[in-house]
């Protein structure tokens, strides 16, 4: 059986979770010529992109390739007769493209024969598809299945071609539905599968690697084999056991990309089919359903919800915005008739939401479509002779320079059709103009879309005070704390409230408190396979808008669609929702039902309740209410809540099963939710809007009585809105996903602590893994809150409320891990290396049965198990060398803390972390007492600070920060005042000026992107070990399996509650999973991939004790970090003020005065590891164990005991968790035990390095010319680090090393290229240019055989000089999104960029010389550009965040400017450059000068100040 | 929350005291009233911990940190409803507890902790003069009836807590005065005696019935007791003082310390004492033995009545004016601890063992004592004294105190009829509810947990309460207080 598939049985796997992502591309003949040529063309171009795709343990099976193209009929003709077949003429017959395992394969020619026969069609013959099967790899060979096309002619009744393919389609639902019906086994069944089936296309494809498809598919190599177009993919996945069926394209579109709304969509189409009707389909309709198959990947199920809108009635790319629509409602420039088609589809259809790149085809017409965010690159190229060549990189097919006619790329939201019959391409505006006027969309909404402002003023409910606000505030569980610490930091600022140190609190399943049922619910996040949005510099993609009310028949463009109630926000004021209650216009009437229950009624009473609710609902549906309003007002003595959430999804899955969801909008009106994690959750389990009433009663009575800073009630209100509205962007934005629309209902949570009858019956589809409290176990908790309100017969309700101690440890309230006790212990035994002092501690820390803090608490070790001696056990020396502290950042933590642990770790071999920060290089060098505080592991994350080649090369471990256990998803901000002239001067920033780290990296989109910057580091420092830092959630192995499959060194999984850094409470608390889960997951998935081998998994999150170590490890740990017990040991007493800079004990703050109070010492830290690995030690002694390597994954060692003293764990189940999974192969031990093979022999680099030997050697200047392809990727890199560990910073004098390439760069070129490097590129370059370079110059300009305008062709790709901290680029041409972003140093000149240019950028010049896209200047603090803006229009695209624009007047800028374009002008001969100087006085008044706020504030000061230049400071930094 | 920068911006200041001079011309508080402003710039310099060691530190589990942050908002009710959620009585800690929650104060780290203590009382003052602080009846009665023996602290705590939850209580005491030894014990200077009146007044006034001059065992029957009420909480305190069994300790002339505070205290609540029975320190040489509390107090107590010279003689070693590294932070630091009286005068010594008195006629002439050296323990063992050959001495001394602490309650009477078993350490045995080995009578304060202070005799006695409440209604809406409950 299938390895993985025995997981998902017993183990924490979940193939749901599955991802991947690929390289795409088309070529095709515009005019619709058809040949054999776009054919090997197209093999060609999915060679040229092999890097994008991936191997498994087997290096000759590829995850998947694959190619659709138009019916091959001209083959068929030949082939069939050869059969003896008789074809009927072209566009009569369709043909199957069927996938059979080899056992069944009769059999399942049986069912495709009788079902084509009973659908009317008929069976003109099979023929066995020609394939070598000595060309693929062992493994996919293994599972190949048998492939043979059927050939279907129409019957008698099949009007047209078009009917033929709507039957088939019909054939193909039916077949998918019938599988398991007809005597298939589940694993029959899957691996029967149609790829295609159609009259007009056809699908090859398979577990193949790109450069196999052809040598597999012999029809492939058949010169009879047309087609005017061959659409290619090739596949990177996260599992390396591939499927033949996973393969793209799929019958209509190949993806790059990610559906992260996926299981919202699924659930809204599933919901939608009841209405289903079609005069196209009749009675057919019935046998789509379902439309999507349960358990299909995201991109199977788009193209299921392609296909179905496309058969009933719509064009290709209408039916493809309709799923993907752009971002159009904050768009300044978009005209309102686009703006109101998509106002229009919005009503009923949510946007499939994610980063997609898609390419799709019907045969006729091709249509490639990028999301609204724009994260996948596409480009493409025509030439003279009307080729297209299209891919996610450019330079995938040798096209001489002097044949292009343009070179272009998909932008954000864009789309691009070429129509094979009309032979041409038909640009973004002319098709969304032809959809836009199909209908008056514009007239439909006027007609019948409702508004609040429409509706009249209805008085509200009399608002709630005094007594009666406390009776109902302990009636939703509120506390002290949280009104304190939450509440009133909303009603203030309008935002959430900030705080630091991780989470130590048990899981609500643990917890001795009462648990709010949101407890139960973490967030998910992105993470590697798709990218989290900044929604506060990127707002503009982002939506809150959404319909509510009554849908109807998705198949029909009728003006009903849209007589539904608009809203601006899922977040409703009191006056709102009484307009709401009152609601009666038209069709659209709303019913209020009452969503309580009977706390009297005892055992069952819940249960009722929502059953009767449920009832409620659906006669309130057959009634013709448009809107259910669920509320909890009304509670007495007797009458207590039903939990929101609960209430919400049970009526939610209730109107989905039923098939009536869509005929109503749900609206709560709630007194529980509270915070942003509340909300979201309510959202994300159907609900169209919320009104948080008694969170709105309690502001407004705070600031009544003055407690909220001086603001007014009416404020107070508006802001606590305010911060729900932006909290819930936010964690929306998390994973991905720009519009609430979408995320209703999306269900992006994992459940911890609930058993699976809840889930199942009520929050169907959503993870939960180790079991829990179920219905009865939320009643009891829902009492208990009543009862404290209302009293008991014997006991008076109580007073005041709770006081709460969820994020402050208060006496008598939750357990925190860290508390007085633990804390001071700690520090004593580590100060006093003394070991009975550490025990103490540790008795403390382990003591779980009292305290049920985490998951190992209830974990034990086997009894009876034979022991060895402990001197037979490996040295504690040994053991430490596992161990690293975190990743906490100097300026996050001062200097001394930082240095600190530093030198201890060093003293030990063992490792810590810089942080993303940078590091003063003047650690590289050794102390004179032999210390060293040069940190092991240099951390990489998304705002690149400090990260030069120098820094990189002075590393034994390179972290990828992914995600961090505090705020999974999020980027992070360090205040101006945090950044004093040190920290900027590491950090090669502004001192005083605001840093953004952007939540993702902009050069991980996705999991190829990953391999990428793996590679790119892998380069410079070949001798480092390359790290993903990943934070633990349901599908954290997944991916996990996929970083090991990017060549990743170790990966590590962090647990939830760790991290030390400031994060919204929201997010420390409600954001991913203990490491337990995640650790236990990775090992099982890495090991059933055959992939844990070559990979070290470390985990981190509150570890504190040998024990947590050694549990660690049985669960498949092999290395260990340490953070917050780190800095407990140097001094920390949980202050949790970090972000405050008011730590008084001198560790998180960067005030002088407070850093003098630091007391750490390295002697503390050194004997707190060393107690660690003693009492690990003996755990080995014990458990029978000599060396940490036998323990690894041995959980059969262990034991889940029974928590007999704890209602709510008695539910827990740890068999999941405790699943050991083997090993199928003896040479394949379960822990990491060989070296990855990162392909760097491949490198260009090595033949630079060969030729500028010289320079390296003798600084003596060298010129090196040398073609380039795509293929040639991170080129300069390695270079650069030889020269870094030789010059250091300071690099070669410039121009040393001169490389003159000629071609299509590949990614990262010019990655981090140090000083004295020129590189001069013909041609052009693809994505991450010029990456953390650091001095060197980088000029590109096209071939000079070529004869297009350099200025309206694209030359680079997305996401150039990314982190760059020095250096000169000059582009003759068009660069992507993102140019510049997070640049701090480079000075640049190009000559137009796409969308958000220069985003968060802190230092360094850009000068524009032409257009830019939108929201350029995001979250840009630092550095200047300077845009020429002919037509006086910049304005539109400009984001007035930071930066203010202003004319160019300093003499000092006029001569900075024309300096780098008179150089533009040298190195490319540039003609804007050529003709803006030649017009100079003329010109220079029409650019315009973008300058940050903060920098401009800083420069200022400093000039007041008296204080000079950028080398003094240097000094600064220096004393 | 405080100011987040506050302690960074205002130092600890204490309000000011009255000179030395002017308190030992009388029996007033020693300290200055406090003004708001300094009251709130105080409060300011709380950092609001995530782990405020304060709170752990009080063994009330009093939520410094959210009252530190309301005196600093100005929210004084606020603030009161606080602190009266956990501690019945701050008007008496906020006076004499010997502020544990400032000795683990985070800001004692490195710098000086916040002024918890001044503002508790603060607090609770500010309650009283704008009337706040008023009798708290219960919403309804249980008709179940109990008995509080002794009104110290805890038996007052119990009291009160016991009629919340809606007992009818009576509280039964053999002294003639309501307080227990913060009534008799406590000088008046630093605790006045009508500060305790305003608080068992109120109590009355909540329906608590105080019987005095009430003796139970002699004046008031074990029987009748166990008869009349469905349960009994025994806060008779440790009362059975530790003598010194050496030659010459009958003369006249030595005294036990609490002798001689409790008739200061009565005298100045007018009672007439005879001459005879009259111990005064006027124009004597006086000798405090024991270095404590309670030496303290017999210290400013002599001084008030005129003493010649005072010497405060102690045996152990002196303590170090700084924490030694084996005694960090957030411990109770084992450093010397001056109270207000030692500004007033006297004369500390330590090391100084007392080998016997001697007199004539009867009365106290001399002091004789050596000093000893404290050698320390043999691995971690208790260090052992050894006397100085040579060093022995006289001291002149009318009047001698032995402030030297109190061993157990005295099983004789009471206890012994009442039947109750007694622990190792002669305190009366109590298991985990509290419970003495007597179905439903309970135990609170000094005479369960030995002598201790004021602000563990409060938490005992809200312990005792809920346990009581549990064991007479199945269950209870009374919170924990004893650390040991979290």
């Amino acid at each position: 059986m299938d390895p993985l598939k025995e997981l998902a049985k017993k183990g924490l796997y979940s193939p749901e979770q599955e991802h991947d992502a690929c390289g795409v591309g088309v070529v095709a003949n515009i005019k619709g010529q058809k040949t054999h040529q776009i054919i090997d063309e197209g093999v060609q171009v999915l060679i040229n992109l092999g890097h994008r795709g991936a191997a498994g343990r087997d290096p000759e099976t590829g995850d998947g390739a694959g190619m659709l193209i138009q019916m091959p009929t001209k083959l068929f003709g030949r082939e069939a007769a050869a059969l003896g077949l008789d074809l009927p003429a072209a566009g009569e017959y369709g043909v199957g493209m069927v996938f059979m395992p080899r056992e069944v394969q009769s059999e399942c020619r049986v069912l495709v024969d009788k079902v084509i026969e009973a659908e009317g069609l008929v069976v003109l013959g099979w023929r066995d598809v020609p394939v070598d099967l000595n060309k693929i790899g062992v493994d996919a060979r293994e599972v190949c299945p048998a492939i043979a096309q059927v050939f279907v002619g129409m019957g008698r009744g099949i009007k047209d071609a078009a009917h033929l393919e709507r039957k088939l389609f019909i054939v193909r639902k039916v077949l998918e539905h019938s599988a398991i019906e007809s005597g298939l086994s589940d694993e029959q069944a899957n691996g029967f599968y149609i790829c295609s089936m159609s009259c007009n296309t056809i699908v090859y494809k398979g577990l193949l690697m790109a450069h196999q498809i052809a040598e597999f598919f012999l029809d492939l190599q058949d010169q009879d084999l047309i087609s005017a177009f061959s659409l290619v993919h090739s596949r990177f996945s996260t599992n390396t056991l591939g499927s033949w069926r996973l393969a793209h394209p799929y019958r209509y579109l190949a993806h790059n990309g990610e559906i992260n709304t996926l299981r919202g969509n699924v659930n809204w189409m599933h919901a939608r089919e009841a209405q289903f009707e079609s005069a196209l389909f009749g009675d057919d309709m019935s046998k789509i359903s379902p439309v999507t198959n349960p358990g299909d990947s995201d991109t199977a199920s788009l193209d299921n919800a392609l296909e179905l809108l496309q058969m009933t009635g719509r064009d290709l790319d209408h039916a493809l915005l309709m799923l993907i629509p752009e971002a159009w409602n904050q768009h300044e420039t978009m005209s309102q008739e686009k703006k109101d088609f998509y106002e229009y589809h919005s009503s009923f259809m949510e946007p499939w939401d994610g980063p997609a790149m898609i390419v799709s085809s019907d045969g006729k017409d091709i249509c490639a479509l990028l999301d609204r965010n724009g994260l996948r690159p596409f480009r493409y190229l025509v030439t003279n002779e009307d080729k297209l060549v299209m891919a996610s990189e450019s330079g995938v097919l040798e096209v001489p320079p002097a044949e292009v006619k343009y070179k272009g790329r998909l932008q954000p939201g864009r789309m691009f059709l070429v129509s094979l019959e009309e032979g041409r391409i038909i640009g973004d505006e002319e098709l969304k103009r032809k959809l836009a006027t199909k209908n008056p969309y514009g007239q439909w909404l006027k007609d019948n879309k409702v508004t609040l402002k429409d509706l009249p003023k209805v008085p509200e409910a009399t608002p709630i005070g005094g007594a009666e606000l406390v009776q109902q505030q302990q009636t939703f569980g509120y506390t002290i704390e949280e009104i304190r610490m939450l509440t009133s930091v909303m009603a203030e600022n309008g935002s959430e409230a900030i705080g630091s140190m991780g989470n130590d609190a048990p899981l609500a399943v643990l917890s001795d408190q009462n648990q709010v049922l949101f407890n139960y619910f973490k967030q998910l996040f992105a993470q590697v396979t798709n990218p989290p949005l900044d929604a506060i510099r990127e707002e503009l993609v982002t939506s809150l808008g959404t319909f509510i009310g009554s849908e109807q028949n998705l198949f029909e463009e009728i003006p009903e669609h849209c007589h539904q109630l608009r809203l601006d926000s899922p977040v409703l004021s009191d006056e709102e929702l009484s307009q709401i209650k009152a609601i009666d216009q038209g069709g659209i009437r709303s019913t209020t039902l009452s969503a309580l229950f009977d706390r009297e009624a005892g055992e069952g009473a819940l249960k009722k309740a929502i059953a009767d609710l449920r009832d409620q609902a659906t006669e309130a549906i057959a009634s013709g209410t448009s809107i259910i309003v669920l509320s909890d007002r009304g509670t007495d003595n007797r009458w207590a809540p039903i939990p929101s959430l609960l209430t919400i999804s049970a009526v939610h899955h209730h109107l989905i099963r039923e098939g009536t969801r869509t005929k109503v909008g749900l609206v709560l009106e709630t007194g529980e939710p509270r915070e942003v994690h509340h909300i979201a959750l309510l959202i994300g389990y159907g609900a169209g809007a919320v009104n948080p009433y008694l969170a709105l009663a309690t502001v407004r009575d705070l600031a009544e009585r003055g407690q909220i800073n001086g603001i007014n009630p009416e404020y107070a209100k508006k802001n606590l809105i305010k911060a729900n509205e932006k909290g819930v962007l936010k964690v929306m934005s998390k994973m991905g996903i720009s519009t609430v629309q979408s995320y209703r209902g999306a269900q992006i949570f994992e459940a911890i602590g609930l058993n699976q009858d809840l889930v199942d019956e009520y929050f169907t589809g959503t993870p939960s893994r180790i079991g829990g409290i179920g219905l009865d176990g939320i009643q009891r908790e829902a009492s208990e809150r009543h009862e404290l309100a209302f009293g008991s017969s014997h006991i008076a309700a109580k007073k005041d409320l709770r006081m709460g101690g969820a994020y402050q440890w208060r006496r008598g309230e939750e357990h925190h891990q860290w508390n007085p006790e633990s804390i001071a212990k700690l520090q004593y035994a580590a100060r006093h290396n003394d070991w009975d002092a550490y025990k103490e501690f540790s008795r403390i820390s382990d003591d779980e049965t009292r305290k049920l803090a985490n998951i190992r608490g209830l974990l034990d070790f086997k009894k009876g198990l034979t022991p060895v001696p402990i001197n037979e056990v490996e040295p504690a020396s040994e053991i430490v060398r596992r161990f690293a502290t975190g990743a906490a950042s100097l300026g996050s933590i001062s200097r001394e803390a930082h240095e600190t642990m530093a030198i201890a770790m060093n003293r030990m071999s063992a490792r810590s972390n810089t942080g993303e920060g940078g590091e003063d290089h003047r650690r590289y060098l050794m102390d004179e007492n032999g210390d060293s505080r040069s940190s092991a592991i240099k951390q990489i994350a998304s705002g690149r600070f400090g990260v030069t080649p120098n820094y990189l090369i002075n590393a034994t471990d390179l972290q990828i920060k992914m995600a961090q256990g505090a705020k999974p998803g999020e980027g992070g901000q360090l205040p101006g005042h945090k950044v004093d002239d040190y920290i900027g001067w590491v950090r090669k920033t502004t001192p005083g000026v605001e840093l953004i780290s952007p939540p993702p990296h902009h050069d991980i989109y996705s999991i190829e992107d990953l391999a990428q910057l793996i590679h790119d580091l892998k380069n410079i420092n070949p001798d480092a070990r390359i790290h993903v830092k990943l934070v633990a959630e349901v599908g954290v192995g997944t991916i996990s399996a996929g970083v090991a499959k990017g060549h990743a060194d170790v990966v590590l999984i962090s647990g939830h509650d760790g991290g030390t850094g400031a994060s919204p409470e929201s997010s420390i608390k409600h954001a991913g999973l203990p490491w337990e889960l995640g650790v236990a997951e990775t090992q099982q998935v890495l090991v059933a991939n055959g992939l844990r081998s070559r990979i070290v998994l470390q985990t981190d999150g509150q570890m504190k004790t040998g024990r947590d170590a050694a549990i660690a490890t049985l669960l498949g740990a092999e290395e260990f970090g340490f953070a917050t017990s780190a800095l407990v040991v140097s001094g920390c007493i949980m202050l949790r003020k970090c972000h405050m800079n008011t730590c008084s004990v001198g560790i998180a703050t960067q005030d002088p005065e407070l850093r003098k109070k630091f007391a750490g010492k390295p002697e503390h830290l050194v004997s707190y590891f060393t107690f660690i690995a003693e009492e690990m030690r003996e755990i080995m002694a014990e458990l029978g164990f000599r060396t940490v390597a036998e323990m690894i994954g041995r959980t059969d060692v262990l034991d889940s005991k029974s928590a007999e003293d704890h209602w709510k764990a008695d539910g827990l189940d740890f068999a999941r968790l405790l699943h050991r999974q083997e090993s199928d192969d003896p040479n394949e031990p379960v822990y990491c035990d060989r070296e990855q093979d990162h392909g760097l022999d491949k490198a260009l680099d090595h033949e630079l390095i060969a030729q500028a030997q010289p320079a390296i050697n003798d600084k003596r200047r060298v010129e090196i010319d040398l073609p380039i392809h795509n293929s040639n990727r991170t080129v300069g890199a390695m270079l650069s680090g030889k020269v870094a560990k030789l010059y250091g910073e300071d690099g070669l004098p410039d121009d040393t090393i001169n490389i003159k390439l000629t071609g299509s760069a590949g990614q990262s070129l010019g990655a981090f290229l140090t000083r004295g490097t020129s590189i001069n590129l013909l041609g052009d370059a693809n994505d991450y240019m010029g990456k953390g370079m650091s001095g060197g110059r980088i000029v590109v300009r096209p071939d000079p055989k070529a004869t297009f305008a350099p200025e309206e062709n694209i030359i680079i790709g997305n996401v150039a000089m990314y982190g760059a901290t020095g250096g000169d680029v000059f582009i003759s041409g068009m660069a992507g999104e993102r140019f510049c972003v997070r640049n701090s140093g480079v000075r640049t000149v190009v000559e137009a960029v796409g969308d958000h240019g220069c985003e968060y950028m802190t230092g360094g010049v850009a000068v524009i010389l032409g257009s830019t896209g939108r929201n350029f200047a995001a979250g840009m603090s630092g550095g200047i550009a300077f845009v020429y803006d002919k037509d006086d229009s910049f304005d539109k695209s400009f984001n007035d965040g930071m930066a203010d624009l202003e004319s160019v007047s300093d003499p000092e800028d006029i001569s900075t400017l024309k300096e780098l374009i008179e150089n533009h002008k040298k190195y490319t001969g540039s003609t804007p450059a050529t003709e803006i100087l030649a017009d100079w006085d003329a010109a220079v008044k029409r650019f315009k000068k973008i300058m940050p706020r903060d920098y401009r504030r800083v420069l200022e000061e400093r000039k007041l100040n008296g204080e000079g230049t950028e080398r003094e400071l240097e000094a600064v930094g220096n004393g | 929350m405080g100011k987040p920068t506050g302690f960074t911006e205002s130092g600890r200041s204490a309000p000011d005291r009255r000179p030395a001079a002017d308190r030992k011309s009388d029996y007033l508080e020693f300290y200055q009233p406090w003004g708001e402003e300094q009251a709130k710039e105080q409060g300011s310099r709380c950092m609001d911990c995530a782990v405020p060691f304060c709170h752990m530190g009080c063994p009330l589990g009093n939520v410094i940190p959210e009252f530190n942050h309301q005196v600093y908002l100005g929210d004084w009710k606020g603030a009161l409803e606080t602190l009266l959620s956990t501690n019945n009585f701050p008007e008496f800690t906020g006076r004499v507890c010997p502020a544990p929650c400032e000795s683990s104060c985070v800001l004692s780290i490195n710098s000086d902790p916040v002024t918890i203590e001044y503002i508790e009382k603060e607090i609770v003052e500010r309650g009283y003069e704008n009337g706040w602080i008023k009798p708290e009846l219960p919403a309804k009665r249980t008709g179940k009836k109990v008995a509080v023996v002794g009104s110290g602290p805890s038996g007052l705590a119990a009291a009160q807590q016991l009629n919340r939850a809606g007992h009818l209580v009576t509280v039964i005491e053999r002294a003639g005065y309501i307080g227990g030894l913060l009534a008799l014990g406590i000088p008046e200077f630093k605790l006045e005696k009508k500060v305790v009146q305003r608080r068992v007044d109120l109590m009355a006034a909540e329906g608590i019935t105080f019987l005095t001059n009430t003796n139970v065992g002699v004046d008031f029957t074990v029987e009748k007791l166990l008869a009349e009420f469905d349960a009994i909480c025994l806060a008779c305190g440790s009362t059975e003082a530790r003598e010194l069994d050496v030659p010459g300790r009958e003369l006249d002339g030595v005294h036990l310390a609490m002798e001689y505070l409790s008739q200061q205290n009565r005298v100045l609540s007018g009672e007439t004492v005879s001459d005879e029975d009259r111990i005064e320190a006027e124009g004597k040489r006086v000798v405090i033995l024991g270095g404590g509390d309670t030496g303290a107090d017999c210290l400013g107590t002599a001084l008030r009545q005129g003493a010649e010279v005072v010497h405060q003689l102690e045996l152990l070693a002196e303590p170090p004016e700084q924490r030694p590294s084996n005694n960090p932070w957030p411990q109770w630091p084992q450093v010397l601890r001056s109270s207000p009286a030692h500004e007033e005068g006297g004369i500390r010594e330590y090391s100084i063992l007392t080998k016997s008195f001697s007199g004539s006629n009867g009365k106290l002439e001399k002091l004789h004592g050596v000093k000893v050296e404290w050698q320390p323990g043999q691995d971690g063992g208790r260090p052992s004294m050894v006397e100085i050959p040579g060093s022995e001495f006289e001291m002149e001394t009318e009047l001698t105190l032995l402030a030297m602490g109190f061993l157990h309650p005295e099983p004789a009477g009471m206890l012994d009829q009442i039947g109750v078993e007694l622990d190792g350490r002669g305190n009366v045995a109590i298991d985990a509810n509290r419970m003495s080995s007597v179905p439903g009578v309970f135990v609170a304060g000094d005479a369960a947990r030995g002598q201790s202070l004021v602000v563990w005799a409060i938490s005992e006695g809200r312990e005792t309460a809920r346990a009581m409440d549990l064991f007479l209604m199945g269950e209870t809406s009374l919170p924990h207080s004893l650390p040991e409950h979290w």
